[in-house]
């Protein structure tokens, strides 16, 4: 029957209370782990949404619901260290020497920012006003977009692909999701600034999901974004605590330099730590990306290799909030097909 | 500007330095433009730490300025370092420690070059038995002379004389610190700190009581880089690099500037005195130019050496401003007099002077 099928879901983000909600509301009983101490991922530290600006805590209400199911047990603070098959069933080995049983299990670990410190030429968390993309959402939270020292920032830089579309530090696909995010994020702050000048400086803008090419045509023609393409080569100081990058911009050809007030760096997405621990403990397979491999890109992208494990959300491929949803609710459909199989 | 985010880096950029027993090679032009370096880095390696560092005279050129001049092929400069390695096994060292930041990124380039390609390495092999009958081994450890300089510094701060600390206001001189490309930015993991926010000279002028600057153009080139000057035509570019990363750095101050690699020290100095003969430019402050000194050079001021010993005398800009604020003793009767007290020529239109 049904519900005497029990799944186990790592990691309660987007993707994992989504598929907790799923399958819960389909009568399974769901285990839903999480690694910190509170569920929501990413998108609790996040401010807006692309492309309609929606505030993320409408976002983390729904999932809240989804997850909060009488039918999902969620336990937070439990590290899962690693996955064993024994006749068909799972046993889940987590920390503290606990151990949980399932008929399945969905992984959404998720992913984790690009550490921007890596990319040392930028400079972040050395000059002070340097922020990634994630601190400028908590700043926006707070209503405070400030300097280093206080000042209100006139002259604001988004530089894309940090972290990403980068062979440099191994990573070289595009994160999907920082094109759009530079363009919401630099209207954001000309809403909150309306007399800042905003500089995005891009390799290429890829518009790609509902309703992007309409917000970036939005961000030039209704406020004023400027578009540079060209890749940031390094970050400075000068001795007015203006910033100072140096960019070449390819389609004028020639190089340019700029102060800024303030720079924010779209840092990229990558394979979560606690991914890759738990494919390298359990045998799971990862891509040249590091990201888990799918056991079919067309046909089978929720599935592993390793029948009843699946994965939901951006513990694939970077992924937006609504295809991370669409992904665990088909990671859902997976599963109880995967038992409707079993018992035939 | 948050200093531990500069540590971070640099924890992971550390090298392993020998400790002693090196095969010391010179630097071709550092022997003519700033004599008195080597000479130091030797007296304090052997006199004053007692360690044992070893000179072959056998020992040559690196060829590494035909090298990056396009006149010498990379079979022969391959070839000529391995001659060195050689010269090194025969004379029974491991650890070589390289003078040139030019030369270093040779071996460094020419080592990396044989893990990737050991045919090139077997090759090279050959090469050097058939023109020589020699064989070799590459180095257990390599440095260059400022790293070695750096492992020191703080036995250098313990014996310091003097701190490099402005004498009348009692504030921490400002200092540039200049490595050369070739240093770190072809192998960032072979130079200290790396080559985004390098510490190797940062470091030594931490430990001796300065403070770095750190200036918008603090990674440009000196204005060398070999073809911007090396093909005459091309000087006017050497000038202008060398003219930009001067007015970046002229609003911060500088007291001096420290650098570890013979070009970028040649330039540095030298091209001040063009740049003011040229536009009556100087980037000190109370019209002056900027000294520019190794860090064998400042290292020796540190321990209270003469300052003509150590051969400040034969830059370009002179270093006088920069002695009397730290309060560095000197006799300037003796400034170009020989040790047994003969007068040498004094050279014409000095800096600073």
């Amino acid at each position: 029957m049904p519900e005497k099928k029990h799944i186990a879901v790592i990691g309660a983000g987007a993707a994992g209370m989504e598929a907790a909600g799923q399958l819960a509301r389909s009568g399974y009983l769901v285990t839903l782990l999480e690694k910190d101490g509170q569920t929501g991922g990413h998108v609790k530290d996040w401010y807006h949404l692309f492309p309609d600006r929606r505030d993320s805590k409408e976002v983390i209400e729904y999932l809240k619901k989804q997850a909060g199911h009488k039918n999902v047990t969620l336990r937070t603070g439990i590290t899962v260290q690693r996955l064993e098959k024994n006749n068909g069933l799972f046993v889940i080995k987590t920390s503290g020497d606990g151990e949980i049983k399932s008929d399945a299990i969905i992984v959404a670990t998720g992913f984790d920012l690009f550490r921007s410190e890596r990319k040392e030429e930028y400079g972040y968390g050395i000059y002070d006003n340097i922020i990634t993309s994630a601190d400028l959402e908590t700043l926006f939270r707070k209503n405070e977009i400030r300097r280093h020292n206080g000042e209100i920032p006139r002259k604001v830089g988004f530089i894309h692909c940090v972290g990403s579309r980068d062979e440099k530090v191994g990573n070289v696909y595009c994160s999907k999701l920082c094109c759009i995010t530079a363009v919401k994020q630099a209207m954001e702050v000309k809403k909150h600034i309306p007399d800042a000048r905003v500089f995005c400086f891009y390799m290429d803008m890829r518009m790609g999901g509902a309703m992007y090419e309409e917000l970036y045509k939005e961000s030039q023609e209704k406020y004023g974004i400027n578009y540079i393409r060209g890749k940031l080569s390094e970050v400075s100081e000068n001795i007015e605590n203006k910033l100072v990058v140096k960019v070449e911009d390819t389609l004028a050809g020639r190089p340019l330099k700029m102060e800024l007030d303030m720079l924010v760096l779209m840092a990229g997405m990558e394979m979560s730590k606690s991914g890759l621990d738990l494919a390298r403990s359990s045998g799971l397979q990862t891509g040249e990306n590091r990201f888990f491999a799918p056991a079919d890109h067309h046909f089978g992208s929720n599935k592993s290799k390793t029948d009843g494990v699946f994965y939901a959300g951006a513990c694939t491929a970077p992924m937006n909030i609504t295809d991370t949803i669409s992904h665990a609710r088909a990671a859902a459909a997976d599963v109880i097909d995967y038992f409707r199989n079993q018992e035939s | 500007m948050q200093q531990d985010g500069k540590k971070r880096i640099w924890s992971d950029y550390q090298k392993e330095i020998a400790d002693d027993h090196f095969f010391y090679v010179r630097s071709c032009i550092r022997q003519s433009f700033f004599p008195g370096s080597e000479q130091f880095f030797l007296h304090f390696m052997r006199d004053i730490l007692g360690k044992d560092v070893y000179e072959n005279p056998s020992h040559t050129t690196c060829t590494g300025i035909g090298y990056h001049g396009d006149v010498v092929p990379l079979a022969t400069i391959m070839t000529v370092v391995a001659r060195h390695f050689a010269l090194m096994k025969e004379s029974g060292y491991k650890n070589i420690a390289i003078s040139c930041v030019t030369s270093f990124g040779i071996y460094t380039e020419i080592i990396e070059t044989w893990k990737h390609f050991p045919e090139e390495l077997e090759k090279t092999r050959e090469y050097l038995y058939k023109a020589t009958g020699r064989e070799f081994d590459v180095p257990e450890n390599m440095a260059h002379t400022s790293d070695i300089i750096y492992k020191f510094r703080n036995e250098i701060a313990e014996k310091a004389k003097y701190k490099l600390i402005n004498k009348e206001t009692g504030e921490p001189l400002n200092v540039v610190e200049h490595i050369g490309c070739h240093y770190s930015k072809m192998f960032p993991k072979y130079g200290v700190g790396g080559a985004e926010f390098p510490n190797v000279l940062g470091g030594m002028i931490d430990s001796w009581g300065g403070k770095v600057i750190d200036y918008p153009e603090r990674r440009h080139c000196c204005g060398f880089g070999f073809r911007q000057y090396l093909v005459q035509a091309n000087r006017g570019y050497s000038l202008s690099n060398t003219v930009k990363k001067f007015e970046s750095m002229k609003p911060f101050k500088p007291d001096f500037v420290l650098t570890n690699c013979p070009g970028c020290n040649m330039f540095m100095d030298k091209w001040q005195y063009t740049m003011k003969e040229m536009e009556g430019t100087v980037y000190g402050e109370n019209g002056e130019s900027i000294p520019i000194l190794t860090y064998e050079e400042l290292a020796g001021l540190v321990l209270g050496i003469n300052p003509w010993d150590l051969g400040l005398q034969f830059h370009m800009v002179q270093s006088e401003p920069l002695l009397k604020k730290i309060g560095i003793e000197y006799d300037p009767d003796n400034k170009f007099k020989t040790k047994d007290g003969r007068q040498m020529p004094v050279p014409q239109n000095l800096i600073n002077a």
